[in-house]
């Protein structure tokens, strides 16, 4: 082989390589997206059901990280996704339960349940359309449809708290239970306001800036 | 004898040519339909402003590429080896105290009249705690609070008890007084259309002025990257007849009374305490 062929053959090589490099990671790119769980649908309608709790589960790569899971309609089968398929201009009944303690809200604005069927939501059976903005432990929130609903935080005095996901219907938690309208369409973002981040700079880094734990997507379909 | 070209002449006719063309199209034409629209004063202004910069950079920018042009064409070699360097320029005092009158002329008007108009309203800009640029005495304001936070606005409303909202109705005619703060990390109000923007920085207190015409629907935007969901901290806003305004602020006063009741007193900014967990 000449010292010419011997220079195409290795330009040839390493531009194949290149390509197939710039192709994997494209292609890992791309199919790299968060998962997803979809509203259930029955007869008595299309439901979501959720869970926050104080810390992901130790297996989790931020096991100390505050999260929303999805659940199933008896708090189990859990599953640590924040893109939730609904869908469209769809009356949704939510139920969430509740496992973590109280944070604050910065803006009290928010105590107050908007955006629901009929403006209120219910806690533990309880018709409610507002809490004690410093018992807010978290908030359900879809801004850009105007839905946001207060989650009251599991007291302090709690006999049996959950610390890590996933967690029981017998240990200490707040039910809170609402329902929606969905829009047309469309991806929205859905995020917690409540700066419940632990051990971050006023409690806004970590799990609030990652999708994932305090936040994620509603896909509308 | 072949007759010498005045390049210099003949430059000069074309740019003169271009640039009057030029500059009607721009100023006629292009500009008054430019961003941010006519909707208020202050947008209007802005166009207005936008309209002469351009009427001024356009002859500028002109001389330029009538120059470029002129010279690919004129100083083009026809034939091989046809062209050779010419003799060294020297300075010429003439051109060069052309050139700093000229130059000079135009960076002073522009400095003159931007400080001038954004003296006159403030042009829609955030003017800080004491904006020097006021509304006239006489004139009714409409103080509304943007209050920013990752990742919404919401809007309280001191006229009307302090009622906070999650969306932005305000009336037409009437000069609104914007007092924009944050609640964590800076923010940029950015209502596109009424040409206001302002930072929101938390613990200040940023002023701005718009004045309303007539009825219109506006976005709201956060210009100041804030975070994951900052593309996501947008709003629409309308411009509302004033008895739609009346009713439309009075049924928000009865919805959201139970959130009222657990707000702070009104203040210009707010320190909320820090969190049980972030601390």
């Amino acid at each position: 082989m000449t010292g010419q062929a011997k220079r195409i053959l290795g330009i040839a090589v390493c531009t194949v390589l290149l390509f197939v490099g710039l192709g994997l990671y494209i292609g890992l790119y791309l199919t790299n997206v968060p998962g997803s769980v979809a509203a259930t649908t029955s007869s008595s309608g299309t439901h979501l059901y959720l869970a926050t709790v104080p810390a992901a589960e130790l297996s989790d790569s931020h096991p100390t990280w505050v999260s929303y899971y999805a659940v199933d309609a008896n708090g189990s089968n859990w599953r640590h996704d924040t893109t939730y398929v609904l869908p469209a201009n769809t009356l949704v009944h939510v139920t969430i339960y509740q496992y973590d303690g109280d944070s604050g809200l910065r803006n009290p604005f928010l105590s107050q349940s908007q955006g629901t069927t009929g403006g209120d939501f219910t806690l533990n059976g309880k018709p409610t359309r507002a809490i004690d903005p410093d018992d807010a432990s978290h908030i359900f929130a879809i801004p850009n449809i105007g839905l946001s609903v207060p989650l009251e935080g599991v007291p302090a005095t709690a006999k049996n708290p959950c610390a890590n996901a996933p967690c029981t219907l017998a240990q200490d938690h707040e039910t809170i239970s609402f329902s929606f309208r969905t829009p047309g369409r469309g991806l929205y973002r859905w995020q917690c306001f409540v700066p419940c981040a632990a051990g971050f700079i006023a409690g806004f880094g970590g799990p609030m800036q990652t999708v994932g734990y305090m936040d994620g997507y509603i896909k509308v379909v | 004898m072949k007759r010498e070209v005045n390049h210099w002449r003949r430059f000069v006719l074309w740019w003169l040519v271009t640039s009057v063309i030029g500059t009607l199209v721009v100023v006629l034409v292009l500009a008054p339909g430019m961003p941010p629209g006519t909707g208020t004063v202050e947008s209007s202004g802005q166009v207005f402003d936008n309209t002469v910069l351009l009427g001024v950079s356009t002859p500028v920018a002109l001389a330029v590429v009538v120059f470029f042009i002129y010279a690919i064409i004129a100083f083009r070699e026809r034939e091989p080896g046809a062209l050779r360097d010419g003799p060294r320029v020297l300075g010429d005092a003439r051109i060069q105290t052309w050139w700093l009158v000229v130059t000079t002329v135009i960076v002073l008007f522009l400095a003159v009249f931007g400080t001038i108009e954004l003296e006159g309203n403030g042009a829609g800009g955030g003017q800080g705690p004491n904006p020097l640029s006021k509304p006239g005495k006489g004139t009714h304001v409409l103080q509304v609070q943007v209050i920013a936070q990752q990742w919404k606005f919401d809007y309280r409303w001191p006229a009307y008890g302090g009622v906070e909202t999650p969306n932005l109705d305000i009336p037409a005619n009437t000069t609104i007084e914007f007092h924009v703060t944050s609640l964590d990390v800076i923010h940029s109000f950015w209502a596109y259309q009424l040409g206001v923007k302002a930072d929101a920085n938390p613990g200040v207190d940023n002023v701005a002025y718009v004045t309303t015409k007539s009825p219109m629907t506006f976005e709201v935007h956060c210009a100041e990257l804030c975070g994951v969901w900052h593309g996501y901290m947008y709003d629409t806003g309308h411009v509302v007849p004033q008895t739609q305004f009346a009713s439309w602020i009075a049924q928000q006063e009865k919805q959201y009374a139970p959130a009222t009741k657990s707000l702070p007193p009104y203040a210009l900014h707010y320190f909320p305490q820090p969190t049980r967990r972030g601390g």
